[in-house]
């Protein structure tokens, strides 16, 4: 019987290697030529036989095995197929943990509406098990923060899904403020915002406020006052979640109005609104391909993605907020999803997980693709990233080897 | 008079094709998967009157002169899927009243036009277990369906028994989801749980001895009682348990408590099925499992593994997986079947765990799983390989019936979303791997 049950923990540690002790010994960072039968560098067609070779944690060279020469000493580690790290363009993890309970979940204050002075960084657990579960999927890079489930929840980072804590992790401490337009921002009987009209209203008067302050010497320094000064000197966007068409052409307005930065997050009505869309000019970060449809989310289409991209519009793919489970989504899968309906080739699939995502998030000067002195974030697989039946080998991050599960 | 007579004669030339399909039909030249047995290349089926007639290839199956013939080169056919657990059809069971409820019907609590139906069809699943939810130690009487097309009442789906009842088990659940702290008759811990249930057992026992007590004897019979009826049921095995369970230690005790009572048990979710699937495996209890692309969600669920099947396979156990829709989607049930593989379980178990095992489960093995000669005509065609993320559910037939159209518009919108596909229930409809989400909080 005992032998049984040792056969079992067999079968989790060994073959399919849940949990392994080699990550502790290559933690250093270390000279690395990674060799991939297609190396997918999301910078041009993808590589047969290519190399990436990697020193100080930055991309040294990217190339096919026939103009890269590996030189003496470095480690050398094979993969069949060789992406970028991915990007999940926007999450709750690390703000959200995997238990669900009251004291993991802290990704929303429900003290009052409109918070934007509510900083990620201060709530991110770099050692949350859904951080490490991402990272073990080849996700390098997430954008993180508050939860579409209030008008103004509060603050987003970016974040490398390596590093001992929020320091070490952390990208961008302040990347957007999230904003949430629909039935999700109501407070609840009894309290503002019970509707769309008052939503609207209220986000209009605190970007009212913020513009008469920006025209002050004498501002004070209350922490609202300043994020929301940097939201109208365009120096961060609102991170505006919207479902329904006319949540949609809401954030556009209010946008329009005061001249602000704006990333569309949601959009399930996007394939209705995709002119509006495109005149505004703003990226969006799409709905997870397989989210569920129901409430304002019951147009939602898994075509959304590729119909925003037909029509010239930035994408980027989103694991989401979840407020059961999966606890967090895999942004792998529902790219996986997106290439599988066929509206998008494998490709444009990943671009919305690697480039178009760092594009939208403002980080593509370091992340999103296999380029020389980009930082050497990279994932690896056994097979087309896409299959279901295909495995993430392992993860390097700034030049290390963080993980060798086979996921 | 002769016009009437050319009347009717028009009428029962335009009624025939819907008289079920007299006429035999043949889908040739497909990969054939029949599960039970060795896939077929350049296979033929063929159906008539909504049954399978004959499964083979061009040497073993003889087509008759009259047969409709569709070609179906490049694709693959293999048998309806079976969802062995599933919320598709907004029913609802038990109310907050008592925590153990086996009077209460699905059947009288669901809706038969749901767009949640269309789905699971869009999905390629065939045949289904639709339960009430699991924030009750017992919250009523399953159903199982099979998803015929236009259905205007849940008669239209439902699966008759040689004896004229319709097809169902009932739900049980343990662990943290009937807890209810503060919650009245409800239990606040799991030693609680197993007690209150096994009280009820020895009701229905002490129920069931009366009336074997009184014979053909009608005045010595004990009053009708709907919950004691059926689990009495239960013990003399004509309903099987489909008991939610997640952590290792309440997977165990379902299993204590199928011991005592001798009833036949599906243990359904199983989170933790890798610690204990020696256990399983050795009480011979079917394990019904579902794919989550995370752990965790709650306390009891952290350790859920995609290593369940390869687990359970190992150990010998009959193992099924399940949407438990809306928690996955009906339309991605295939996917299961691919992520079972990527942590190890070989690819025919878990083809066969997406049909044939939960044809087992629902005591359906007889009728519904495989392709086999005599079987219903219960079949998908697919673009490619069954566990393929780029391969399509292009149609779905139930009985000899179209009931999913790839190509077909409004079906197309049903397979990916957008306007019009959604009856506006679903995001927030979850019950079953959770609890009852508004009962509960």
């Amino acid at each position: 019987m005992k032998n049984n049950k040792l056969t079992i923990m067999n079968l989790a540690i060994c073959c399919l290697a849940l949990f392994t002790f080699h990550v502790a010994a290559s933690n250093c960072t270390a000279q690395i030529a990674v060799k991939g039968g297609t190396v997918w560098t999301m910078a041009g067609p993808p590589i047969a036989n290519g190399v990436v070779l990697i020193k100080n944690g930055k991309i040294e060279a990217v190339g096919p095995a026939s103009s890269v020469s590996i030189p003496a000493g470095y480690r050398i580690i094979n993969a069949q197929v060789v992406t970028p790290g991915l990007i999940d363009a926007h999450t709750v993890v690390g703000l959200n943990g995997y238990l669900n309970q009251p004291h993991d979940q802290m990704a929303l204050d429900g003290g009052a509406s409109f918070q934007p002075e509510l900083r990620a960084i201060d709530a991110y657990n770099a050692e949350e098990r859904l951080v490490e579960w991402l990272r073990e999927f080849g996700i390098t890079t997430i954008h993180t923060g508050h939860q579409p489930s209030a008008l103004a929840s509060g603050q987003t980072m970016i974040a490398k899904t390596w590093g001992k804590n929020v320091d070490e992790a952390t990208m961008v401490p302040t990347a957007m403020v999230a904003v949430t337009l629909g039935s999700a921002a109501n407070a609840g009987p009894g309290r503002s915002p019970g509707s769309r009209a008052k939503q609207a209203a209220m986000l209009r008067a605190e970007l009212i406020k913020a513009l008469e302050n920006s025209k002050k010497t004498d501002a004070g320094k209350d922490l609202k006052t300043e994020i929301m000064l940097r939201i109208i000197k365009r120096e961060i966007p609102l991170l505006i979640t919207a479902h329904l068409a006319q949540d949609i052409l809401t954030a556009i307005r209010i946008a329009k109005e005061f001249n602000i930065r704006v990333v569309l997050d949601g959009v399930s009505d996007a394939h209705m609104v995709l002119d509006d869309i495109k005149a505004s000019g703003f990226p969006v970060i799409v709905h997870p391909t397989m989210a569920r449809a129901g409430g304002d989310t019951e147009n939602l289409s898994m075509e959304n993605a590729s119909k925003l991209r037909a029509a010239g519009i930035r994408v980027a793919l989103q694991s989401g907020y979840e407020g059961y489970v999966p606890k967090t989504r895999v942004v792998l899968f529902e790219a996986a999803m997106a290439a599988g309906n066929k509206r998008l080739s494998p490709q444009e699939a990943m671009s919305m997980i690697t480039i178009d995502a760092a594009r939208i998030l403002g980080i593509d000067n370091r992340v999103g693709s296999l380029e020389k002195g980009k930082d050497a974030d990279i994932a690896m697989y056994d097979g087309d990233p896409f299959e279901f039946t295909t495995h993430c080998t392992g993860t390097i991050i700034n030049g290390r080897l963080v993980s060798e599960v086979v996921r | 008079m002769k016009q009437l007579y050319l009347c009717a004669l028009a009428v029962l030339v335009l009624a025939c094709p819907l008289l079920g399909q007299s006429r035999p039909t043949a889908f040739v030249n497909a990969r054939i998967i029949p599960v039970v047995g060795q896939p077929i290349e350049q296979g033929i089926l063929l159906v008539q009157d909504g049954k399978i007639k004959a499964v083979g290839d061009a040497r073993t199956v003889r087509l008759s002169a009259d047969v409709q013939t569709f070609d179906l080169a490049g694709k693959t056919i293999m048998p309806g899927l079976v969802d062995s657990h599933s919320h598709v059809g907004s029913g609802s069971g038990a109310d907050a009243s008592a925590p153990i409820q086996p009077d209460v019907r699905l059947l009288d609590g669901i809706n038969a036009r749901a767009a949640s139906l269309q789905r699971a069809q869009a999905g390629g699943i065939t045949t289904v277990n639709v339960m009430p939810g699991s924030g009750h130690l017992d919250s009523g009487q399953t159903l199982y369906l099979k998803l015929r097309d236009n259905a205007v009442k849940i008669d239209d789906l439902l699966i008759f028994g040689k004896d004229g009842s319709y097809a169902g088990g009932i739900k049980f659940a343990n662990g943290t989801n009937p807890i209810r702290a503060g919650g009245g008759s409800f239990p606040g811990t799991r030693a609680k749980s197993a007690a209150l249930v096994r009280e009820q057992f020895i009701k229905a026992q002490e129920y069931r001895d009366k009336i074997k007590k009184a014979g053909k004897d009608a005045t010595k019979l004990p009053a009708r009682d709907l919950a004691m009826e059926a689990l009495v049921d239960v013990l003399e095995h004509r309903r099987v348990v489909h008991f939610h369970t997640h952590r290792h230690d309440d997977i165990l005790t379902a299993l204590r408590l199928q011991k005592e009572f001798g009833f036949r048990i599906v243990l359904q979710h199983v989170s933790e099925a890798w610690k204990v699937a020696d256990e399983i495996a050795k009480a011979k209890a079917p394990a019904s499992i579902i794919f989550i692309d995370s752990p965790g969600g709650k306390l009891e669920t952290t350790d859920i593994s995609f290593i369940n099947g390869a687990a359970l396979e190992k150990a010998g156990a009959l193992v099924g997986f399940h949407t438990d829709d809306g928690i996955t989607d009906s339309r991605w049930f295939l996917r299961s079947g691919g992520l079972a593989v990527r942590a190890g379980m070989s690819r025919d178990k878990a083809l066969y765990a997406l049909t044939m095992a939960n044809a087992i489960m629902l005591d359906l093995q007889d009728r519904v799983g495989s392709l086999e000669t005599g079987k219903d005509a219960d079949f998908i065609v697919l673009s490619g390989d069954p566990l393929s993320v780029y391969t399509h559910v292009l149609e779905t037939w139930v009985e000899g019936k179209k009931v999913f159209d790839r190509s077909d518009p409004k079906d197309y919108l049903i397979a990916v979303g957008g306007k019009g596909a959604s009856d506006g229930e679903g995001a927030e409809h979850i019950h079953c791997f959770d609890g009852d989400i508004g009962e509960n909080e």
